[in-house]
């Protein structure tokens, strides 16, 4: 157990680093590169919090797709992020004032893994208990039948979400030939196909 | 207070650090890469938040085994499949904004926040 808590201290050093080393980097390339490995950290501390499906789903789509769709943007667009003429003092107030009364309001959240929290004594047990009678003994992952059955809807609606966020993303990068003549600076563009 | 119970928030102060660093990227650079960048880093430390919350002491993963005693702990899998979710629809939006990008940076050849509100004022 205290070695667990070490790695847990240890992954979290880490993502502390990695986010504070996006924040800092100016090339977009590498800030991209320590995203992804931002979400495969942020995988690993799920695995270590007892959540195996979130960490495989973040490692496979967080770590995975995302960057590789970052990585297609900056192929398009530029590398190079330019430096912001923008003061940091007022972002960093905003953040430091939002963070703080944030970090207040955790003070009257139950401990981490105190099993009377409010989050563990409603609804879970029910799902715990009867999950495997009622998928017929065959589907030990809770999770899985949270997912897929009882809360099936939410799944529907979630591939809604992808349906429609994908028809949108077509017909944003959709070229309709004309537009191009209308474009003033198109000796600028380069590799444009979507 | 005593410090049982301070050293039992440690993990979510530490996910709120993460999620200011994601906020701080956000509204401090005017880079839009940069920006969908931040808002990923804050999206998945809201994803941590909630896992941290789903955990439980003595726990193991939400998959029920046989062997297991009768008292045996499970994580919360109410949370995971929550996120589940979220992380699903995340990538969709990240996406989207992408799209957006690439469009902007075909029509103003840029995407710096200052210089697109320049050429915006200029037509």
């Amino acid at each position: 157990m205290d070695m667990l808590e070490l790695v847990d201290i240890f992954v979290l050093a880490l993502l502390a680093a990695t986010a504070v080393a996006v924040a800092r980097v100016r090339n977009l390339w590498a800030a991209v590169m320590f995203t992804g490995i931002y979400s495969f950290l942020g995988a690993a501390w799920m695995l270590i919090l007892d959540a195996p499906d979130v960490a495989f789903t973040e490692a496979a789509v967080g770590a995975g797709i995302s960057t590789v769709l970052m990585l297609g943007t900056l192929a398009l667009t530029s590398r190079e992020e330019k430096p912001s003429k923008k003061s940091p003092v007022l972002p960093l107030i905003v953040v430091v004032v939002t963070g703080s009364t944030l970090i207040y309001g955790t003070l009257d959240m139950p401990r981490v893994g105190d099993p009377s929290a409010p989050v563990h004594t409603r609804m879970n047990p029910s799902y715990i208990e009867k999950s495997e009678h009622d998928m017929h003994g065959e589907m030990p992952n809770v999770v899985t039948s949270v997912l897929a059955s009882y809360r099936g809807y939410d799944t529907l609606g979630e591939t809604t979400v992808i349906f429609t966020a994908g028809i949108a993303v077509l017909l944003i990068l959709r070229k309709p030939g004309k537009r191009k003549t209308e474009l003033p600076n198109s000796a600028e563009q380069k590799g444009s196909h979507g | 207070m005593d410090i049982n119970s301070l050293a039992g928030l440690f993990n979510y102060w530490i996910v709120i650090v993460l999620m200011m660093t994601g906020f701080y990227i956000v509204i401090a650079r005017g880079n839009l890469i940069k920006t969908v960048i931040g808002l990923n880093i804050f999206q998945i430390s809201v994803f941590l938040l909630y896992i941290t919350m789903g955990r439980v002491d003595q726990g193991t993963a939400p998959i029920i085994q046989e062997a297991a005693q009768a008292d045996q702990a499970y994580s919360n899998p109410l949370s995971s499949v929550l996120i589940l979710t979220a992380i699903v629809v995340g990538v969709a939006t990240t996406a989207l904004a992408l799209a957006l990008i690439v469009r902007i940076r075909e029509d103003y050849g840029s995407i710096e926040e200052d210089e697109i509100l320049i050429l915006d004022r200029e037509s």
